[in-house]
């Protein structure tokens, strides 16, 4: 840990920072606030309407049903996706040629244009075209994922397993990876069994990275747009519409300014909160084993 | 350039003029007896007064939220008098 | 433990299914995806390629989408430089709260400042350019830019510093020709994300842009619900915005695994 100084001149090298993030981000925030007490009928003209939009909001059926079904898809996603990655992270070498062939073949969904990514599973899904959606037909098994809403949910998670679970396994390997021949020698000697290898070394080495895991992969879940929009649209009904997509549709779709600021502000204020719990127990655990000098 | 688009209103305006008057007053605060006065909070973490700040602030924004759910009737005004003894609280004890 | 290598290989095989399916099916005609169920093509053709490669509304998406990534890793990585400098050797009054706001941008969800967005860079004249799209990815990848940088910096002890001032090196020059080549791993890592996270977003470079400027994956939801039909060259399309991020895989392949845990092992 680096004794840091005490410097307000540092100021001057965040700065361009500060004033470059404070633009894309403050002012759009200025303007979403300003829209969510207000109404509009287009040409710039606004009438003040007060909290009526959040109130409206907050007792709306179609805002509960978007964000229910966004705490369970971000739910779900981490209940499959931290477990699976922790398990192919302990499988794979630590060394030969089979290492970068893995981690060469793991980072790619990762860099593939989300759009691109709802576009692959549309094809590959198709019951007409697609492999998994042809073989499923072939073995008897009823799935179509544009009429049901069970076949498209299963279809939506299938995709961002595949896109996302290898971020996981590549921060988990990386903890791994960190930790000296020494420590599991030292196990051997003392007879540890497999799972308390696990439990008492590689664990706690995870543990920071898994947060950083978790953090990026909760948010990245809980603001999910492009891929679901492009597979589903949302359908069949409303089955797959996620906050982000009833959001797009309010705002740009139908072009209530109004009731789309507000949810945004909400949407925001949820973030903001998981985001500081996350921020917190990360720094804190930083602390603790920096502390523990390990 | 205009600024049209924003749509501006007053009390929109003065709601961030005293958020912006907050963070000067913190910095002001700061800069007067520096190290933000940390201390182990009944949450178990070490929070300094920019921390609390910011929780009071977010757990206001949740009050008036909650508010607006339970009673939509009644004036926000109580929530805003609930979140400021809310903010007072954090201060003391947080 | 003798069947360990069953997991990994399982997983790739069903990381590279759907892949192979897309590049299998820009191989064939058309007429070759709805008539016939093949594992593999059985005509194979490389029209789909070449009506990617001659027709400029398409290949112009690559040109411009390839534009604003660069010009974003560009800005991301030198103007967050300085500021994980500054965060990883500096305390300063409010420095914990900015780092956190900044990083509550990262997690801010882009539909929220999609609206305002076009607005605003309507409002400066900038709709349409490549250099909007690139200033709105910032809102993202400057924060992560700072935080990765930041966590390779703090792995480099302080008496580096402290032995090049005393040495009487100003701190530009030192900054520039001791810091820099200590750190140029974490700066390979910095710019493989913000080209990663710039060239997967969709919303955003789609609501900033128009003609000029659209980036390909744009064009490609485009063509999806103006024909629907054409499977051929949307697949061809999709591989080809594959082929970039393998690329720039290939060149970090040793950095990756300390890479993604963002320089903080």
């Amino acid at each position: 840990m680096i004794e840091k100084q005490i410097n307000q001149k540092a100021w001057f090298m965040v700065l361009p920072v500060f004033l470059l993030v404070a633009f894309s981000a403050i002012i759009p925030l200025m303007t979403v606030v300003n829209y969510s007490v207000q109404d509009t009928f287009g040409n710039n003209q606004f009438f003040w309407v007060g909290m009526d939009w959040f109130r409206e909001l907050i007792h709306s059926e179609r805002f509960h049903d978007a964000f229910l079904r966004q705490i369970m898809f971000s739910g779900i996603i981490l209940s499959i996706e931290i477990p699976l990655g922790i398990v192919i992270a302990l499988a794979m070498p630590k060394e030969g040629w089979g290492v970068p062939v893995c981690l060469i073949s793991m980072a790619l969904p990762l860099l593939i244009p989300w759009n691109v990514v709802g576009t692959i599973w549309q094809i590959f899904g198709r019951v007409d075209i697609g492999l998994l959606g042809h073989s499923l037909a072939a073995l008897g098994i009823d799935y179509n994922y544009t009429q049901e809403p069970i076949a498209a949910w299963l279809t939506i998670i299938a995709m961002d397993v595949w896109h996302w679970t290898s971020l996981v396994v590549l921060l988990s390997y990386a903890g791994l990876c960190s930790i000296p021949d020494a420590y599991y020698q030292a196990a051997k000697i003392d007879g540890a069994s497999r799972l308390s290898v696990f439990r008492y070394i590689q664990l706690p080495k995870m543990q920071r990275v898994l947060l950083i895991a978790v953090l990026l992969r909760f948010m990245d879940s809980f603001m999910i747009y492009t891929e679901p929009f492009v597979i589903t649209g949302g359908g069949p009904g409303n089955s797959t519409t996620f906050m982000s997509i009833d959001l797009v549709k309010m705002a740009i779709g139908q072009f209530d300014l109004g009731p789309a600021a507000a949810m945004s502000l909400i949407y925001f204020l949820v973030i903001l909160l998981l985001c500081w719990i996350f921020y917190t127990i990360m720094s804190n655990v930083g602390e603790e084993s920096s502390n523990g000098g390990v | 350039m205009t600024f049209n688009w924003m749509a501006w209103t007053t009390p929109t305006a003065t709601f961030f003029i005293v958020i912006f008057c907050m963070l000067v007053g913190m910095t002001i605060w700061e800069i007067k007896c520096p190290g933000g006065a940390p201390r182990q909070s009944i949450l178990h973490f070490e929070t300094t007064r920019g921390d609390r700040l910011f929780v009071s602030l977010l757990g206001s924004a949740y009050i008036h939220i909650i508010w607006l759910a339970l009673f939509a009737s009644l004036s926000l005004w109580w929530a805003f008098a609930i979140a400021c003894v809310y903010a007072l609280c954090v201060f003391r004890w947080v | 433990m003798r069947w360990k290598w069953l997991v990994p290989t399982l997983y790739i095989i069903f990381l590279l299914l759907p892949i192979y399916w897309l590049v299998n099916m820009s191989l064939k005609t058309n007429q070759e995806i709805l008539s016939i169920f093949s594992l593999w093509p059985q005509n194979l053709t490389f029209d789909n390629y070449k009506v990617i490669f001659t027709d400029a509304s398409w290949y112009s998406g690559y040109i411009n989408s390839m534009i604003y990534v660069s010009m974003n890793v560009v800005i991301s990585v030198t103007f967050a430089l300085p500021a994980a400098y500054a965060f990883s050797r500096y305390t300063f009054v409010g420095d914990k709260h900015l780092f956190f706001w900044l990083l509550t941008n990262r997690m801010a969800p882009p539909a929220v400042f999609a609206l305002p967005f076009f607005q605003l860079y309507s409002s400066i004249g900038l709709f349409d350019t490549h250099i909007a799209v690139a200033l709105a990815h910032c809102l993202f990848n400057l924060p992560l830019a700072v935080w990765i940088l930041e966590g390779f910096m703090s792995g480099i002890p302080k008496e580096i510093d402290e032995t090049a001032f005393v040495d009487g090196y100003s701190w530009p020059r030192f900054f520039v020709k001791i810091f820099i080549p200590n750190i140029a791993s974490g700066i390979g890592v910095t710019a493989f994300f913000c080209f990663m996270f710039s060239w997967v977003e969709l919303l955003l470079a789609r609501t900033l842009t128009a003609v000029n400027a659209k980036p390909i994956s744009a064009i490609m939801t485009r063509t999806v619900s103006a024909s629907g039909l054409d499977w051929g060259v949307l697949a061809a399309a999709g591989v080809l915005t594959i082929v970039p991020g393998a690329l720039v895989i290939w060149f970090v392949r040793n950095h990756i695994a300390k890479g993604f845990a963002l320089g903080r092992v």
